[in-house]
């Protein structure tokens, strides 16, 4: 039998998929205003949107993290209109970076390693990430080398603001179950 | 719950903070060189920009030493010396850095816009 056009299918959404819809969304939101805000060294933002990165990583486990990032950097790139734009790869191949970096800071004890870790970690991963694409892409030249030092101290200062922020959020709301449940 | 930024949390930060230092220190401290001289036989042969792709001969009591400039370093590429230690060298990129071919008396040096530190001249 062919399938028809009278066949409904349901997608059901579970309570899980809303947190992480509810998260991207905010990320997104918090993505367009950091894309706003001037900045002196094109690539150098706060990096706002990451926060809820962090928030999804602490409530919802690295799955969800991964989801609210990614969903983020494709709803981002969408809205400024800078959807398969070299700046759009560069935010991709950073996220990805963090992403991982994430994962091996997920692995450290909690007791030690809080939310301003797994930031600053995240945000050194990222001005890895993109330097390492800008580097083999965009600008195949050791010249690209002169702005590093630029680029790691941005991402300590808003790796420490961001996690202190993540963590003054997490300290106060328990926006969702301590557990991470598996994502379907 | 938990204290806002933990031991283990000062670590990462200082890690960070040495890192920043470092590439800095690295990659700012010392300067990107701009231009090479060569000397040959203590008499200085010519001052010429990296940015200039070229082969230049430079001739010495053995022969020719061949010094190639591209892509902002530069080498001695050919030496008649025996056991071609300047040639080993490979690429230089950073002012202050000097290949010398002993034998052949003929030698490289980086320039910057600043010198950090002077290695031939006593």
């Amino acid at each position: 039998m062919t399938a028809s056009t009278s066949d409904t299918r349901w997608l059901h959404a579970q309570p899980h998929d809303h947190r992480i819809a509810r998260l991207a969304a905010l990320a997104i939101v918090l993505a367009v205003v950091d894309a706003g805000i001037p900045s002196p060294l094109p690539g150098i933002k706060p990096g706002l949107a990451n926060i809820v990165t962090l928030l999804a990583l602490e409530s919802l486990g690295w799955r969800a993290a991964v989801w609210v990032s990614l969903l983020r950097i494709l709803g981002a790139g969408l809205l400024l209109g800078s959807l398969l734009t070299p700046g759009f790869f560069l935010g991709l191949a950073g996220g990805i970076a963090s992403l991982a970096g994430l994962g091996l800071t997920q692995g450290w004890p909690k007791r030690w390693f809080g939310p301003v870790s797994a930031s600053l970690v995240a945000a050194f991963c990222h001005i890895g990430g993109q330097l390492l694409l800008a580097r083999a892409w965009l600008i195949p030249s050791d010249n690209i080398l002169y702005f590093v030092p630029a680029f790691a101290l941005a991402a300590l200062l808003s790796g420490l603001v961001n996690g202190i922020i993540a963590d003054k959020l997490l300290e106060g709301s328990p926006c969702a179950p301590s557990t991470p449940s598996p994502s379907p | 719950m938990s204290r806002l930024i933990r031991p283990g949390d000062w670590l990462v930060l200082l890690g960070g903070a040495v890192l920043t230092g470092w590439l800095a220190w690295q990659l700012w401290g010392q300067g990107q060189a701009r231009s090479v001289t060569i000397r040959a036989g203590g008499q200085r042969v010519a001052s010429l920009s990296l940015l200039h792709n070229r082969l230049v001969p430079v001739r010495g009591p053995l022969g020719v030493t061949v010094v190639e400039i591209a892509g902002g370093k530069a080498r001695i590429k050919q030496d008649p010396s025996p056991r071609q230690y300047c040639v080993h060298q490979g690429w230089l990129s950073r002012a202050g850095q000097v290949a010398i071919c002993l034998p052949n008396a003929t030698s490289i040096e980086l320039t910057g816009p600043d010198q950090p530190y002077d290695s031939l001249n006593f």
